[in-house]
């Protein structure tokens, strides 16, 4: 075991992440009295919540009448009946409160005439069960995730959140089955730091760079949930990716759905808008799911745009400029930047783009995480919330806007329980050493990697795996081939090379981290995938092409230890919170 | 005459020439400053030769090129790559800007990458923004209104919330305050365009009930009268934002107060 300078700190409650949960979940704690640290990767307004375009959704009826029941009911069926409906219900009845607040903090909302916060249409979100649009996601302009993030990193400096920024988590420090804080590597002068905590927060996003092309950015590496599993928990409903229909062909960069819901529509090569055949209803506004697949058979048969038949268009040059200007300005922007088009006269060039990771943690709606061994408890210590976790109100769809939701809902759901849980200056217990060894020693092998394989390579190739195995359409032929080779970029580390092995902003070593990070929630997603015999939301099988309530109405719980995978399920809870609302038993998904 | 001098250890010394491999006939060369704080080396140019016939738009994609298949211990920060998260701001081609919205086809000749100027270089890329994190969190970034206990939402009406564009989508990636000769000299305590821009944000929102003691707070000789309109904020700006216009409207409101 080489030395390490190990810089110890006590805490009652630690967020790992700075994006808009774990910001929300430390402005809370902060206000509660508790001493709490804010651990980041990266500076907080650099997170990827400030990608985020199109809005927050909330049953605020500012643009007609709204209710959150029928917000609960459009989350129920764009989830495909996987989301536990007890935490569905917690989420859109907290919301309104969520966003009204997020106003209070100063977040610059688009506004109405009479001057309320401007709600715009967008996938899914119906009035009365279904039955026509309804305009229920909060806006600001087209960069609400970036209005929000600023603003939440504001709230964080005046509660005096202490933060921990370009830090590096490495390990969560586990003792008896109870998470008692983690230890990261400060990129800023190389020190590693163990931080004892009585409560710890993971709020590490998604880890969309499993995948070759994704709207997300290249910090999104799930280093939370590898963290987890590598603390011998599971990981829920990986399986579950969800492919945003309009990331621009060839780069990626993310188009909001915003653009559909101001009246945006997409056409294929023989120019016709295709999806009134596939949603009569909802037509271009139904759940990203259901719109990617559609691009994708409209590819796959043949009607695709370009010389390669690979992509359809993005019309909103109908739409007046002014609306453009004013609501959409970023991707405006973007089009330009990514695609060359001038939105207000030609059409974007748009492809089915890995954007959204419904898998996850998996915690209750406290945001407790939990497990399984034998029945269902809670882990002591450990909480997920945003992204990383899966709690689960996306079930095997999210709704657009209903991340953001979720990120301010659940992270202050988060600074409550503990706030129940702990007191401020309670004692901590001694740890035994041997959990930092670990760590550190995980951590000083990869370090000194003196193999042939380049980090690089490797995540290429698990990413084109992913990509080409595990995409919009699955079959058990490219399930079983995929099982195999994602684990080849697995073993691939045994001959990893590190070229770089300074501690002060080793970025080398960084990138060799997160791919050890990567490639866990790669095979846990994989297996998911396999395991699961049925279509449901974003996880559609062509030779098992139908919902499959009666074998798997149930959460796919991964653990993974190295290349090995234990898959077990655990029920979908079917009861609500409250006698406020009924449960909405599984029905036909048409929109 | 006052000769000023570089320290012996700040030269810019020239650094390792990493020839094609592909044998690419599309090749570009690229300059990139290198420095590691744990040798005791001084900083160098680095050039890589780039195959382009593989490479996308941007000069971000350049770095990415070399970092997978050329140099893995380049440093540099990146995330969003497009535009929003402000990670990669730095100097290309004597230019403030983000890298991944920056064309290397608008960049004639050999590429010359820099970190942001004037900053404290932490390892190649990477600059030091802690101080400008200071002084943003000086300027209190948080909505100050004492009625905000109803159950509904502060109005305010479009007009008023229009003041705010140009203002609320600054992504803090300190391109303008570091190409900005005043903050060069007086950064310590001038506050630079990024942070007086964020400091106008809050100034304006009609929401907000602090303005006179924000306006106080600012008109001082060093934070705010440092500025003496010489334009590289805006020009520097990514976003195409006006930080010299948000100055000179808060000297504008205290002149006319």
């Amino acid at each position: 075991m080489s030395s390490y300078k190990i810089i110890d700190h006590e805490y009652d409650v630690v967020v790992l992440g700075a994006g808009g949960s774990g910001l929300r979940a430390a402005v809370g704690l902060s206000e509660a009295g508790l001493k709490t640290a804010c651990i980041s990767k990266v500076f907080p307004t650099r997170s990827h919540t400030s990608a985020a375009q199109g809005g927050i959704s909330a049953a605020l009826g500012n643009m007609g009448e709204d209710d959150w029941r029928w917000h609960m009911y459009d989350t129920v069926k764009g989830a495909d009946w996987l989301g536990d409906q007890d935490c569905i219900e917690y989420l859109c009845k907290e919301a309104p409160r969520a966003v009204l607040e997020l106003e209070k903090y100063g977040v610059p909302f688009s506004r109405t005439e009479d001057g309320k916060i401007y709600q715009r249409p967008f996938g899914g979100m119906t009035k009365n069960y279904g039955n026509e649009t309804v305009q229920r996601t909060c806006a600001a302009a087209d960069r609400t995730g970036h209005a929000i993030l600023h603003t939440l990193y504001g709230q964080a400096l005046k509660h005096n959140t202490e933060f921990f920024i370009e830090y590096f988590a490495l390990d969560l420090l586990m003792k008896n089955g109870e998470c008692k804080g983690l230890i990261a590597w400060n990129l800023n002068d190389g020190t590693i730091h163990r931080f004892r905590s009585h409560i710890t927060i993971i709020a590490t996003g998604g880890y969309g760079k499993v995948y070759y092309s994704a709207t997300s950015a290249h910090t999104c590496t799930g280093d939370g949930n590898a963290m987890v599993l590598r603390a011998g928990l599971p990981l829920q409903d990986m399986e579950f990716v969800q492919f945003h229909p309009t990331g621009i062909y060839g780069h990626g960069t993310l188009i909001s759905e915003g653009v559909r819901g101001e009246g945006g529509y997409l056409v294929n090569s023989k120019g016709d808008r295709f999806m009134e055949k596939y949603a009569p209803k909802a037509k271009d506004l139904a759940s990203r799911d259901v719109v990617s697949r559609s691009i994708a058979v409209e590819i796959n048969e043949g009607r695709g745009i370009g010389k390669d038949k690979d992509h359809v268009h993005l019309h909103l040059n109908h739409l007046d400029k002014k609306v453009i200007e004013d609501r959409l300005p970023g991707i405006s922007e973007a089009s330009k930047l990514f695609a060359n088009v001038d939105v207000t006269k030609e059409p974007i060039p748009v492809v089915p783009t890995v954007h959204y990771n419904m898998g996850g943690i998996p915690t209750n709606y406290k945001a407790e995480v939990i497990t399984m061994n034998g029945s269902t408890k809670t882990v002591p210590g450990l909480m997920a919330i945003g992204e990383a976790a899966c709690v689960s109100v996306h079930g095997a769809n999210r709704l657009g806007s209903n991340s953001l939701i979720d990120l301010v809902v659940f992270g202050r759901a988060a600074a409550k329980r503990a706030s129940e849980l702990i007191k401020p200056g309670m004692k901590h217990e001694e740890i035994s050493q041997s959990e930092t060894d670990k760590c550190l020693d995980r951590f000083d092998k990869l370090r000194n990697s003196k193999g042939s394989s380049p980090t690089a390579d490797l995540r290429l190739a698990m990413q084109k795996t992913m990509q080409s195995k595990c995409a919009v359409f699955r079959t058990e032929k490219t399930l079983k081939e995929g099982v195999e080779e994602i684990r080849k970029s697995f073993y691939g580390m045994d001959d990893i090379s590190v070229k770089d092995n300074s501690l002060i902003f080793n970025t080398d070593l960084v990138e060799t981290l997160e791919f050890d990070n990567l490639i866990r929630q790669a095979i846990t997603t994989m297996d998911s995938a396999y395991n699961r015999k049925e279509s449901r939301g974003a996880h559609a099988r062509e030779d098992f092409p139908k919902r499959d309530d009666k074998s798997f109405m149930k959460h796919t719980l991964s653990w993974c230890d190295g290349s090995k995978t234990k898959i077990n399920y655990r029920p979908v809870n079917i009861s609500t919170l409250t006698n406020e609302v009924q449960y909405f038993p599984p029905q036909e998904r048409v929109y | 005459m006052v000769q000023i001098r570089l320290p012996e250890k700040s030269k810019v010394k020239k650094g390792n020439y990493y020839k094609d491999k592909t044998g690419s006939k599309n090749l570009r060369k690229v300059n990139v400053y290198r420095w590691d704080p744990s040798t005791e080396e001084n900083p160098r140019i680095d050039t890589y030769e780039v195959d382009m016939n593989n490479c996308p738009s941007k000069v971000l994609d350049i770095l990415n090129k070399i970092k997978n298949e050329i140099d893995p211990s380049i440093a540099y920060r990146r995330s969003c790559a497009h535009g929003v998260c402000g990670s990669c701001a730095m100097n290309m081609d004597g230019k403030n800007g983000l890298a991944c919205t920056k064309s290397h086809s608008e960049i004639k000749g050999d590429i010359n990458i820099y970190p942001l100027p004037h900053l404290k270089v932490l390892k190649d890329l990477i600059g030091d923004l802690s101080t400008l994190y200071k002084q943003y969190e000086s300027v209190e970034p948080w909505l100050k209104n004492s009625k905000n206990i109803s159950e509904r939402e502060n109005l305010q009406s479009k007009e008023d919330r229009a003041k705010l564009d140009g203002l609320y989508e600054c992504i803090m990636c300190a391109c303008c305050s570091t190409s900005c000769p005043s903050y060069w000299w007086n950064g310590e305590k001038y506050l630079g365009p990024a942070v007086l821009l964020q400091a106008y944000r809050w100034i304006i929102d009609s929401r907000d009930e602090d303005r006179k003691a924000r306006l106080k707070k600012v008109a001082d000789e060093l934070k705010l009268y440092r500025c003496h309109t010489i334009m590289n904020c805006t020009n520097a700006c990514p976003k195409g934002l006006n930080p010299a216009k948000a100055i000179a409207s808060i000297k504008k409101m205290l002149a006319t107060s």
